[in-house]
């Protein structure tokens, strides 16, 4: 506890690549949660011991074939009912999956604990730039009140520039049956 | 989904319906390709749910006419299931346990169940859900002059944790194949009663199956039927409504109108209850997060068997990891986890059932809720 400013916690923690369970790096991190005001997101900082897997190969290919594609992609229910998703679909998973990232991360609080349940729908909008542009709308699991959350996100990708959500805003839930 | 039957008359036409279909990437099944669309040729194009009004429109908007060949695809699809799964019907080991079930169909499988293992199975009534459908559990037993303790599980309390009830039906699989091979299981046999519940909230599984995957609660109307559904896991009779709850029946986590307001929470509360001199232990399976926990969710003061609980606990998360490396959390929910009174779990134990735990299956939120049918063989696998 810090007095006046809010609560410390210190981390050590290990991170492990989804797609490759084999490949770890370990992790420190010191996360402040603010007092008083919940609306400001806590700060974060963090060392890597380590490097994070270069994935500038699979990056490219994914990059070149959405700028490729005549009309902008739109799919939704990623994964599906099931828990099924299809393999040209999951690089839209994994967009998702960060960036939803920065979405919890901004409204977290030491009461909550987000998971991305599932993508809704995305849609690609057209950019005369070299970034890509994804409109989501993505549902948040909230475990603590097992809210359903949907949630919409304007996400920016470049290989070489990263991951950008521009904007985003809670949604109201649909009104029942 | 819809399915529209089209015939372009002009090249325009044709343009804009490969522009239509490659840009909204619909599903064309006449022809395969949209290279393939010509003037005064068949079309019949897939188009999902919520493109339907969109792609009309703009259908109209050049003057394209069209006709809706099938208006609902689901419901086709849904009808073709259902022929081909009534002939497999008869026969129990065409079940398959690596897929999800709607509920028609796991009623099916306990009618069948019971019929082909009638020397250990039966099949029992517990009482009627809001919506009229009804519970059933089924009792394993061997023959035996001496009476049993009980083991009780259910599995389905909270309708999107879809691998909770998948994991029963398992379970049931795994000791009637087993049980005379296995010298563990028939052991456990000689010495205890299992009783099953697959499915405790039967209106809100169906309900996650043809209107809402992440449905939670129960089906019961409430403020004059504009809004639904109480979190059963929240309304039983253990210091109900103190801690961990809402009293609005928009929350998840709305614990009803007062303990055991609902039928569902009835029929199960006051089963055990009649049983309870004899049930040894109490396991309700829920998803997701791996944990094992054990009372309380409304206070952290431990429970007075609380060393000897966790000491079981333990044990069973080691065996669990033993099998896939799957690491699950033990301790009070109240420790661990987060507040909430009304549950199950601590109602068992607070009526006297010594063992009693709640089961949170794989996975740890990468898929949550909708853990892809790969993962239901291994989960179950361990958990067993």
């Amino acid at each position: 506890d810090i007095d006046g400013v809010g609560r410390k916690y210190h981390l050590e923690l290990v991170l492990e690549d989804v797609l490759g369970k084999d490949s770890t790096v370990n992790c420190t991190a010191e996360v402040l949660y603010h007092l008083g005001n919940k609306n400001i997101a806590p700060d974060v900082q963090f060392t890597l011991e380590g490097e994070l897997k270069n994935t500038e190969e699979a990056d490219n290919i994914f990059y070149n074939r959405i700028k490729s594609l005549e009309k902008e992609l739109v799919a939704e229910n990623i994964p599906d009912s099931r828990g099924n998703v299809s393999p040209d679909m999951e690089p839209f998973h994994l967009l998702a999956w960060v960036a939803s990232g920065y979405v919890i991360w901004q409204n977290s609080t030491e009461n909550t604990k987000f998971q991305l349940a599932q993508i809704k729908r995305v849609k690609q909008v057209k950019r005369s730039d070299e970034y890509l542009e994804f409109d989501y709308t993505i549902l948040l699991h909230e475990m603590v009140s097992q809210e359903i959350i949907p949630w919409q996100m304007t996400v920016l990708w470049h290989p070489q520039r990263g991951v950008q959500v521009t904007q985003d805003s809670r949604q109201p839930k649909h009104a029942p049956e | 989904d819809q399915v529209l039957h089209i015939v372009p008359e002009t090249s325009q036409q044709v343009q804009h319906l490969q522009h239509l279909c490659s840009t909204l990437l619909l599903d064309l099944w006449k022809p395969l390709l949209p290279e393939d669309i010509w003037a005064g040729k068949d079309l019949h194009i897939r188009i999902p749910a919520p493109l339907v009004q969109e792609v009309k429109d703009s259908l109209d908007q050049h003057m394209i006419s069209y006709k809706v060949l099938i208006p609902d695809v689901q419901e086709l699809v849904d009808q073709s299931m259902l022929r081909q799964r009534s002939s497999q019907r008869q026969v129990p080991e065409g079940y398959v346990y690596t897929q999800y079930h709607p509920m028609e169909e796991i009623y099916q499988w306990m009618t069948q169940i019971q019929k082909s293992n009638s020397e250990l199975v039966t099949q029992h009534y517990l009482g009627k859900t809001t919506e009229n459908q009804t519970i059933y559990y089924l009792q394993i037993s061997q023959p035996s002059d001496k009476t049993k303790k009980i083991i009780w599980m259910d599995c389905g309390i909270h309708a999107r944790e879809w691998i909770s009830p998948a994991f029963c039906q398992w379970f049931v699989k795994e000791i009637l194949q087993n049980y005379k091979s296995d010298p563990k299981i028939s052991r456990f046999l000689q010495n205890l009663d299992l009783y099953v519940l697959p499915v405790f909230n039967i209106d809100g599984y169906i309900y996650s199956w043809e209107k809402d995957r992440f449905w939670r609660k129960n089906r019961s109307p409430y403020m004059n039927g504009t809004c639904y559904g109480t979190d059963l896991n929240r309304n039983f009779n253990s210091s109900w409504g103190s801690i961990g709850v809402s009293y609005n029946c928009s929350s998840e986590i709305f614990c009803g109108s007062g303990p055991e307001s609902e039928p569902e929470t009835r029929a199960v509360a006051q089963f055990i209850e009649s049983k309870k001199s004899d049930i040894l232990c109490y396991l309700t399976i829920h998803s997701y997060g791996q944990y094992i926990l054990t009372p309380y969710g409304s206070t952290t003061a431990p429970p007075s068997n609380s060393e000897e609980l966790m000491h079981v606990a333990e044990k069973a998360a080691a065996a669990l990891m033993g099998k896939y490396g799957t690491s699950y959390e033990v301790g009070s929910t109240s420790l661990i986890l987060y507040n909430n009174s009304g549950s199950s779990r601590d109602w068992a134990h607070m009526i006297g059932i010594p063992f009693s735990y709640t089961f949170e299956l794989r996975d740890k939120g990468t898929h949550g809720f909708v853990l892809p049918p790969e993962q239901i063989q291994p989960t179950c696998e361990e958990t067993m």
